[in-house]
């Protein structure tokens, strides 16, 4: 059903993301499909990495640990932003059709207030690609 | 997911640390991780993420400010003013010299070998366009300024300076004329204005933002240090600066960004409510300030949701284009061989008059180098952090020689045409008998002298339009660096912070203009420059250790 599998990953923030990678991983195994994880970064150094060529590896290093074990080794993408911050909705639809994928899971937050005015990721993803968007939202104990 | 890459490396060249980039640079061995130090939470909703002890010291000491001002208006001019006087007379050689010593390090550092040190590492490539980052570097830097001054600075100068000089009882001059003035001499006196108002608008201020810039380039995309101006005191104070002493220096760095912001603002807004008064007779007072600071910053906080690409830069983009036929418009219909002549003969004036201009020591012409060229430089001092921090971050990938001259000389010389076209005409208008633009105040000296020419409706709409854009742009970019700076140089910290700090800076204007007005401003921005100038030649030394220690490709 799905050939490819988008995830966003923020390596800044992998405890929130936990949940979306096992979902993620589980359908790959599942639809036989390959991954492609893909991280936004930055030229200004940041908590995660001090230049983009780093960032690079370390989201490798995280790809290959990530590996579904269904015989399909996921790739990695990295986008250089100028600001990530307002440019990530255009990034990740961008990122969907480079990485061709028919399918994309990614963590998002629950409702709030603010979302009228600044939306969340997922909604304004989903309502710009052709490919199916999956929404991972923490458990409500969280 | 226990395991992050940090922590199970599955090559050693991913271990912690730092991985070296292909030869790319050197950088900096420490263990501080940029945002360890921030306090992030979402109080209603609102995701924050801050550098605590920065963020809370700057935002409570300026809002205080912006209530205590306006409330206690004469208390706080009469304040500002002494901090204005007495820098201006105690400190002006401080400023002076410091000065030159920024254009001198810019001038040798183009012509040395450390000029080949690639910004990011030897393989980096530009992020951005040179059209657009030339827009945005401009549009930063100068903007409101060059609608302000572009007119009334030349004419003040000839002014003065064909007045002659004059003693007061105590035997100081008390005429407001650049060095010796040249009484009564028309080709004298355009010669001097011009001199001196391209002196405050060429090679000096963009030495003192390519310096910041510079810096602040090097030790975050070579050296690997967050985007704040903490991290040029690493050469000096090496770890401590992840301590107060680099939290000291960001707050300061936030004060001055804010005031030298707030002054260009201001500034903004009365030329542009006395060019809206002027065209379409809407009245220029306190209101109708408070009214247009209050819409501008609304359409900047537009821009800040937008972001660098779509705000910032599309408008830098505008504005360049807007500035460039307003120019042209001025060039051709204006006197036009009289500009072209006076291109030459200005640049040349300003280059045999700048070391006269500059000179710190023994100067006779108090009034015009406290009250003109202190202003100046202290302003842009204040402005540095601001603009060399957005110049840093749009200019990776450019070499150190490829970016001081970008940065020095080619703005400079653009700010010679700018003033040669606008200064040449508005000098030429009054030689020829017209004296309504001298007479104007200096907000609406611009309009005057375009209302002499044709179209004068027209290029004056278009004036303002420009002055409008240059605060949206200046609030847009103000606000993203005070907020990486804010947030311990993260630049991916969360929208609403930005906003916050725009809406800031329109308060700020607001609190100055009806505290003191413009008087207000200039002592505020003054007063902000004067600690900073000590951080700038700390730069200095800094971008010199620096560049020492970066790998230099070979010749090509």
């Amino acid at each position: 059903m799905f050939n490819r599998i988008m995830v966003p990953v923020d390596l800044a923030h992998l405890n929130a993301l936990e949940k979306s990678l096992t979902v993620a991983a589980d359908l790959a195994r599942h639809y036989e499909a390959a991954l492609c994880y893909v991280g936004v970064t930055t030229s200004q150094p940041s908590a995660v990495a001090r230049t983009p060529e780093e960032y690079e590896q370390k989201l490798r290093a995280f790809a290959h640990e990530h590996a579904p074990d269904n015989g399909h080794e996921p790739t990695a993408r990295v986008y250089n932003s100028h600001d990530p911050v307002t440019d990530l909705d255009d990034i990740l639809v961008q990122a969907i059709e480079d990485a061709d994928a028919d399918l994309v899971v990614m963590a998002t937050h629950l409702p709030k207030h603010l979302d009228a005015i600044m939306p969340a990721n997922g909604s304004k993803i989903a309502a710009h690609t052709g490919a199916s968007v999956f929404l991972v939202r923490p458990d409500a104990a969280e | 997911m226990a395991n992050t890459p940090e922590q199970s490396p599955e090559n050693p060249t991913e271990s912690v640390g730092v991985p070296a980039p292909e030869g790319a640079a050197n950088l900096i061995d420490t263990d501080y991780q940029i945002g360890q130090d921030n306090y992030q939470a979402s109080p209603l909703g609102v995701n924050i993420d801050i550098h605590g002890a920065v963020f809370a010291v700057s935002s409570l000491v300026i809002l205080a400010f912006v209530v205590l001002t306006p409330a206690l208006p004469e208390q706080s001019s009469a304040i500002f003013d002494g901090v204005k006087n007495w820098i201006n007379s105690h400190m002006t050689w401080f400023f002076l010299l410091a000065g030159n010593i920024f254009v001198l390090l810019c001038l040798g550092l183009i012509l040395s070998p450390l000029g080949r040190v690639r910004i990011g590492g030897a393989n980096a490539t530009p992020d951005f366009s040179r059209p657009s980052w030339f827009a945005m570097l401009f549009a930063a830097g100068m903007g409101i300024g060059l609608m302000f001054y572009g007119v009334s600075e030349p004419l003040s100068h000839y002014g003065t300076a064909f007045g002659g000089t004059s003693i007061g009882d105590d035997g100081v001059r008390t005429d407001w004329a650049p060095l010796g003035a040249a009484a009564d001499d028309p080709a004298g006196s355009t010669r001097l204005a011009m001199a001196a108002t391209i002196f405050h608008w060429g090679l000096h201020p963009w030495a003192i933002y390519a310096i910041v810039a510079l810096s602040l380039s090097i030790f975050a995309y070579n050296k690997g240090l967050p985007l704040t101006v903490r991290s040029i005191f690493y050469p000096l104070l090496g770890e401590r600066i992840w301590g107060w002493p680099g939290h000291l220096i960001d707050i300061l760095a936030v004060f001055a960004t804010l005031f030298g912001l707030a002054t260009s603002l201001g500034i903004g807004a009365k030329q542009a409510a006395s060019g809206l008064d002027h065209l379409f007779g809407l009245g220029s007072g306190d209101t109708m300030l408070v009214l247009l600071i209050t819409g501008i910053t609304a359409i900047a906080v537009i821009s800040i949701v937008a972001g660098v690409d779509k705000g910032v830069k599309r408008l830098s983009e505008i504005n360049m284009v807007l500035a460039f036929l307003l120019l042209m418009f001025v060039v051709f219909v204006g006197p036009t061989l009289l500009i072209a002549t006076g291109f030459i003969a200005n640049l040349g004036s300003y280059l045999m008059e700048l070391p006269f201009l500059a000179n710190p020591f023994g100067r006779e012409d108090a009034n015009f180098s406290q009250g003109w060229t202190t202003f100046y430089w202290a302003w842009w001092i204040s402005w540095s952090p601001f603009v060399g921090m957005f110049i840093a971050r749009v200019s990776r990938g450019r070499s150190v020689r490829e970016f001081l001259v970008s940065v020095l000389l080619i703005p400079s010389i653009v700010s010679v045409f700018w003033m040669t076209a606008f200064g040449s005409t508005a000098i030429k208008q009054l030689q020829d008998g017209f004296e309504g633009a001298v007479n104007a105040e200096l907000q609406l000296q611009l309009f005057m002298m375009l209302g002499e020419l044709p179209l004068a409706d027209i290029t004056s709409f278009i004036g303002i339009v420009l002055v409008i854009v240059f605060f949206v742009t200046s609030s847009d970019s103000g606000s993203l660096v005070i907020d990486t700076i804010t947030a311990g140089g993260k630049i991916d910290a969360p929208k609403p912070q930005r906003v916050f700090w725009g809406v800031i800076e329109g308060a700020i204007a607001i609190a100055l203009l009806l505290g003191g007005g413009l008087e207000a401003l200039q002592a505020a921005a003054v007063s902000a420059g004067l600690p900073f100038t000590l951080v700038l030649l700390v730069g200095c030394f800094a971008i010199i250790m620096g560049l020492l220690s970066e790998p230099r490709p070979a010749k090509s």
